[in-house]
C-alpha cells in the first residue's frame, strides 16, 4: 500500500472548498489549461483526480490515455452550478459499451 | 481471407489441433466474458447509486459554499481556506478482478476534525459546508474506486467480446473449411490413385 495523492480540478468558486479538507485543488479557467495539469498530475502518481463537469469534456484526450492503467481514477463531479449528468452519462456509457444496451436507465 | 494451406496429411493434423485448441479457448474466452459481464452488472448497480448520492450530497455542500462566500467578502474566504487542516492521506492498493488490476482506495484515518480557520471572520455557513464535505469525502473515494473498475471491466469485456467473436465466426470457421477442403482432395488423389492401378491392372492382363 503506496501513499496516494489526491487532487480536485475546476473552476475557482466550485473547487476552493475542497482546499479546507486537504484535498489539492488545481484552479483553472478554460478546458485546455484543465487537460494539461490533468495530464502532469496523472504521470506524477496521483490516485485520484476529481475534474468538475464543466472542464470534464476537454480533458478527454488525457482521460482515455490513463483508461487502461489502475492509477489515477479520473472523475467527474458536479461544480457550484450543480450537475449536468456528465457522470451520468459516463456510467451509461460503460454500461452500453458493456453489455449493449442500457439496462440501468429504468431500474 | 481464406486460410493458405498444402494439401497434406501434415497440414492437416496441424490444422485439427488448431481448430480444437481454437474451439477450447473460445470456450474460456466465453466463459470469462460471462462472468465479467456478471460482475460488472453488480459494479454498475454499485456505481449508479454511490454516483447519486454524491452528486446530491455535494451539490448540497457546494450551495452551502455558495452561501457562504455570500456572506463572506471574497477575501475572508480565500485567507479562511487557504491554509489546508491536513494533507488527506489516501492509501493506495491493487486489487484484481479476473486478473485486470483496479485501485483499492482507502482514507487514512482521521482522529477528529478541526475547522482550518478561526471563526471570527467566518459564517456558519462556511462551516456547515466544510463539515459536509468532510462527512462525503469518504463517499467519493469510494466512487472513485467502483467507477475506475467499472470502466475498466466494461473495457475489458469489450475486447473480450471482440476475440470471442473472432474465434466464433471467423478463426474456427477458417478452420473447418480448411480441414473439409484438405479431406476432400486427399480423398480425391486417392481416387485417381486407385483409378490408375485399376487401368494399369487392365493393360497389365492385355499384354499377358
Amino acid at each position: 500500500m503506496a501513499n496516494g495523492k489526491c487532487a480536485v480540478i475546476g473552476d475557482r468558486d466550485s473547487i476552493l472548498l475542497f482546499k479546507a479538507v486537504g484535498i489539492e485543488v488545481y484552479p483553472v479557467t478554460d478546458g485546455e489549461q484543465a487537460n494539461k495539469i490533468l495530464h502532469r498530475l496523472a504521470r506524477t502518481g496521483y490516485a485520484v483526480v476529481y475534474v468538475t463537469e464543466a472542464m470534464y469534456p476537454a480533458c478527454g484526450e488525457t482521460i482515455r490515455e490513463f483508461q487502461g492503467e489502475a492509477y489515477p481514477a479520473i472523475i467527474p463531479i458536479p461544480d457550484a452550478s450543480g450537475t449536468q449528468g456528465i457522470g451520468m452519462n459516463a456510467i451509461r456509457e460503460n454500461v452500453e459499451k458493456a453489455v449493449g444496451l442500457d439496462i440501468l436507465s429504468n431500474s | 481471407m481464406a486460410l493458405q494451406y498444402k494439401p497434406t496429411r501434415m497440414e492437416l493434423s496441424n490444422l485439427k489441433k488448431r481448430r480444437t485448441v481454437a474451439i477450447r479457448g473460445h470456450k474460456m474466452m466465453k466463459d470469462k466474458r460471462d462472468e465479467l459481464v456478471r460482475r460488472f452488472i453488480i459494479l454498475a448497480r454499485k456505481n449508479k447509486s454511490l454516483r447519486v448520492e454524491m452528486e446530491k450530497k455535494l451539490g448540497e455542500a457546494m450551495q452551502n459554499f455558495v452561501l457562504a462566500r455570500a456572506m463572506m467578502s471574497g477575501n475572508e474566504v480565500e485567507e479562511a481556506l487557504l491554509y489546508p487542516a491536513r494533507a488527506i492521506g489516501i492509501e493506495m492498493g491493487k486489487q484484481n478482478i479476473l486478473s485486470i488490476p483496479v485501485p483499492k482506495l482507502s482514507l487514512e484515518t482521521q482522529d477528529g476534525f478541526v475547522y482550518p480557520y478561526g471563526f471570527a471572520t467566518t459564517g456558519a455557513d462556511l462551516d456547515g459546508a466544510v463539515q459536509a464535505l468532510a462527512e462525503i469525502l469518504p463517499l467519493m473515494l469510494e466512487l472513485a474506486e467502483v467507477e475506475k473498475a467499472t470502466s475498466r471491466l466494461a473495457d475489458e469485456i469489450e475486447k473480450t467480446r471482440r476475440r470471442v467473436n473472432a474465434l466464433e465466426y471467423v478463426m474456427i470457421p477458417q478452420f473447418d473449411e480448411a480441414i473439409h477442403d484438405i479431406q476432400m482432395k486427399l480423398e480425391e488423389n486417392e481416387r485417381g490413385n486407385t483409378s490408375r492401378l485399376m487401368k494399369t491392372k487392365e493393360m497389365l492382363a492385355k499384354e499377358a
